[in-house]
């Protein structure tokens, strides 16, 4: 890897309170790739996300683009182009379909977010058809359409997705999972994913890290850890 | 496609279906409420004839735009920051009392008067929100709530410092000579009544219009809504909240000018009316705008009419018979007549 990482992790220690979660984690995300962080509950995958937007308390080196972020605020970590979906989704259930999707873009300045908005309705119908309505209102499966749709709203150099499959029914995480692959494939996006179903998290990443009690116990290539037997037994059940 | 979403498709269907018991529940109450109203009426007309059945409804309807105004600046503090904000009214009094000192002191005009100590209001309501209520954690309620018991204290005892606790009479922008009314029904309708009406009726349109179609108002309902969710997508919850605040104190200062002409202006006047404000935002359902509007006018048509009516009642316990229909309701519709129920699916 010669160039510089779109998003570079090293040391990375986070706590809530006096209890510390993440003990050095390092990581890299590079454009393009998708990425996928595996570990069981407890593991400190989701505090691994939470710790790159500073929605905890951390210490290391967290840098975006060969910036360090790790003193910038949430909101201004949002502005530099990370859109995070956080675990639960963070929908905001209130406001309409449509509104969910124009707060998404709350810091761009262009003038295309209707025109974007026109565009994810396309990707996701179900969305334009509820448009008007409380998004809260939602099946599990819509509002995670949603979050991603929202995310992607901000026009972000980088997706975080906090296990998008949670709560939802298998035919439905697949054909979210089939949706988050083709966005990589064919806008370039590049994501940061935490997933506990590791099988379908290995189609669309490139590479892997396994977490363990809030270090990185093993990362490499997905195919390479798909085969890989410790991996197999914890986390693909064969 | 379809075979993907059939299971979702259910769930949507079942909903829609619960969706519509809930209507068709919320339609019982209402005709109820309709049927009690009309054949009070009755009962009213009866009695006392037309005349005093419409001057007791204008009173209501006049004190209920007053406790509605009030009942909004609360809600738009509750939905920011999650709080009562106990210090409502003494902030209000103190806005009356910066547009006395321009309207009656320096000759200002009343209603330019009262629109610039309204402005001046919502810088001293950001400064409130920066100094006092920032530093604390948005999503612990209590302290918050104790700095706005600690506000209603220390600016009430400031006016009465400099302003003593003498009543003033509050001028009104509206024709308020003994001439200026015009009979509707039967009965007097005075033209500075229905000045407050039509003042709170604009002030409600033009803020639903700013939370519903400004970009400042999306992020204010966004922070209302999630303030974690609110931080993801870029927005400074900070500013957003401190917007909330600038603006319910510039509403509080509109409805303590209101409120001055038809009592006095005095230190505590605003003590009665908040509690009647509490009671209409919480029926209202505490987060909803339209709600504390309806709250307000049903807590003093209540007071008005059954205080006017039942010869029990009279005018000693208006007030609690008012509180005693809230409970009433409460207890049917815990989450207020159009609080948001808070759903979430996981």
């Amino acid at each position: 890897m010669t160039t510089a990482a779109l998003l570079r992790v090293a040391g990375l220690h986070a706590s809530y309170g006096p209890i510390q979660v993440l003990h050095g984690i390092d990581l890299e995300v590079h454009a393009g790739e998708v990425v996928v962080v595996l570990g069981a509950n407890g593991a400190g995958k989701t505090t691994t996300l939470r710790a790159v937007c500073h929605m905890v308390a951390t210490k290391g080196v967290v840098e975006l683009e060969g910036h360090s972020i790790a003193g910038t605020s949430t909101t201004d970590i949002a502005r530099l182009g990370v859109a995070h979906v956080p675990q639960g989704r963070g929908t905001f259930i209130d406001l309409s379909v449509e509104e969910n999707l124009i707060v998404g873009a709350f810091a761009r300045k262009d003038k295309d977010i209707q025109a974007d908005v026109a565009s994810w309705y396309e990707v996701f119908p179900r969305l334009a058809e509820r448009r008007l309505q409380q998004a809260g209102s939602l099946s599990g499966g819509e509002q995670q359409m949603l979050a991603v749709a929202r995310a992607m709203m901000s026009r972000p150099k980088l997706l975080l997705l906090d296990e998008p499959s949670l709560g939802l029914a298998p035919m439905i995480v697949a054909d979210l999972f089939e949706r988050l692959g083709r966005l990589n494939r064919e806008q370039g996006m590049t994501m940061l994913v935490v997933e506990q179903n590791a099988n379908l998290a290995f189609d669309i990443a490139s590479r892997a890290y396994v977490l363990e009690a809030g270090e990185v116990a093993l990362s490499g290539r997905s195919d390479e850890l798909r085969h890989d037997d410790a991996i197999r037994r914890a986390y693909l059940g064969y | 496609m379809p075979t993907n979403l059939s299971d979702e498709i259910s769930t949507t269907i079942s909903a829609s279906a619960v969706l519509k018991g809930l209507r068709k529940s919320k339609y019982t109450i209402w005709a109820l409420f309709g049927v009690v109203i009309a054949l009070f009426s009755l009962y009213a007309i009866v009695t006392d004839g037309f005349e005093l059945f419409f001057t007791r409804l204008y009173d209501g309807l006049t004190n209920g735009f007053i406790y509605s105004a009030m009942a909004i600046a609360l809600v738009l503090i509750y939905k920011a920051t999650g709080v009562i904000n106990f210090a409502q009214g003494s902030m209000a009094m103190l806005g009356t009392f910066v547009a006395y000192v321009l309207i009656v002191e320096q000759g200002v005009p009343t209603l330019l008067g009262i629109l610039i100590a309204m402005a001046l209001s919502a810088l001293f309501g950001a400064g409130i929100e920066r100094v006092l209520i920032r530093p604390f954690d948005p999503t612990n309620h209590l302290p918050i709530t104790i700095i706005t018991l600690g506000l209603f204290l220390g600016i009430n005892a400031f006016a009465g410092l400099i302003w003593l606790y003498d009543p003033r009479a509050f001028p009104t922008p509206f024709p308020s000579g003994a001439d200026d009314y015009f009979e509707l029904f039967g009965a007097r309708l005075r033209y500075d009544r229905l000045g407050i009406w039509i003042m709170v009726g604009l002030m409600f349109v033009l803020l639903t219009l700013l939370l519903r179609k400004t970009k400042a108002g999306l992020a204010f309902r966004s922070v209302s809504s999630s303030i974690e969710s609110s931080r993801l997508v870029g927005i400074n919850v900070g500013r957003t909240l401190q917007f909330g605040w600038a603006l319910a104190a510039a509403v509080g200062t509109l409805a303590g000018c209101l409120i001055a002409n038809t009592t006095l202006l005095e230190p505590n006047f605003m003590n009665r009316v908040l509690i009647f404000s509490f009671a209409a935002a919480t029926l209202g359902g505490l987060d909803s705008i339209g709600g504390a509007v309806v709250g307000g006018l049903i807590v003093a048509l209540v007071e008005t009419m059954a205080g006017g009516y039942i010869d029990v009642i009279g005018s000693e316990l208006a007030a609690t018979t008012a509180l005693a229909v809230i409970v009433v309701v409460l207890v049917v519709r815990p989450n207020g007549l159009y609080g948001s129920k808070r759903i979430e699916r996981v």
